[in-house]
């Protein structure tokens, strides 16, 4: 049972995070380059603008779900099984979700790179 | 990339490392949470491990959000993994933890993966612009430059 909590609790990591991140990534980007915003006006101004973007919003309601079911996993499992695996699985979920839905252009050395951590990081757990 | 930007990346390396291994030894403390005291989770924010652990993770969310704005989310997550190397370190050199061949193997996995991603541009496709067609890290920093 605990086994089942632990495994239910990384999908929801995976799913919440993955989509908190590409809805933040395409957030960041409507906002524009913050070092180049920092330069020309405020810091308060340019967190206004972050601020005030709904995606940014519900991207993050996605990592606030992602971040209490990660507190629900590591209280039921160690973080060395828990981290990896979310880890692992989130980046080849974000590799798919950036390519579909950012349109990000996902060359053989993205895929590479993205199986080649998580690969690493299930050894990691090891 | 400036040094600056390479800076924001190695910003949201250390503190997610940092951050996550506060947590892990604040939820340790706390012990396990059952569905049926859900308060417990919120509660939780009092563990002082917890609580350093998340200013750590706010560290990591701000230096992450400026770096989604001028990168790829397939640029930015690869390009930081270099967190769970830290980790394995921070595990052997402070924790004394024994770090077996196949960790190294892992580490070695990571390393590459990150060296593959860098060597690659940071911005292929920006929602504002239309895709770019930018194919080297030279080109893509002159646009980048002139983006605002």
């Amino acid at each position: 049972m605990r086994h089942l909590y632990t495994w239910s609790a990384i999908l929801a990591i995976v799913v919440a995070s993955s989509a908190g991140d590409v809805l933040l990534s395409h957030a960041m980007k409507q906002v524009g380059d913050v070092g180049a915003l920092w330069r020309r006006t405020s810091l308060l101004k340019v967190a206004g603008r972050i601020l005030r973007n709904p995606q940014f919003l519900l991207g993050i309601l996605c990592m606030t779900l992602a971040f209490y079911s990660l507190l629900f996993a590591l209280s039921w499992a160690d973080v060395s099984l828990v981290g990896p695996a979310a880890a692992a699985l989130t980046f080849v979920a974000n590799a798919i979700a950036a390519k579909i839905f950012l349109h990000e252009r996902v060359d053989h050395r993205r895929w590479i790179a993205a199986l080649l951590v998580a690969g690493g990081v299930v050894l990691l757990a090891g | 990339m400036t040094l600056g930007k390479y800076l924001v990346l190695a910003g949201v390396t250390v503190c997610a490392a940092v951050g996550d291994s506060l947590l892990s030894r604040g939820m340790k403390d706390v012990g396990g949470i059952s569905l049926h005291h859900l308060s417990n989770i919120i509660l939780c924010i009092l563990n002082p491990w917890v609580a350093l652990g998340i200013l750590f993770l706010l560290g990591f969310f701000a230096s992450y959000m400026t770096a989604l704005s001028w990168a790829d989310l397939t640029y930015v997550l690869p390009a930081t993994s270099l967190g769970y190397v830290l980790l394995a370190l921070i595990a052997k050199f402070l924790l004394h933890e024994q770090v077996s061949p196949m960790r190294w193997l892992g580490i070695a996995l990571i390393s590459a993966g990150v060296g593959f991603v860098t060597q690659g541009p940071a911005l292929t496709h920006d929602p504002a612009r239309g895709p770019s067609k930018l194919e080297d890290p030279a080109t893509e920093m002159v646009s980048m430059g002139e983006k605002r």
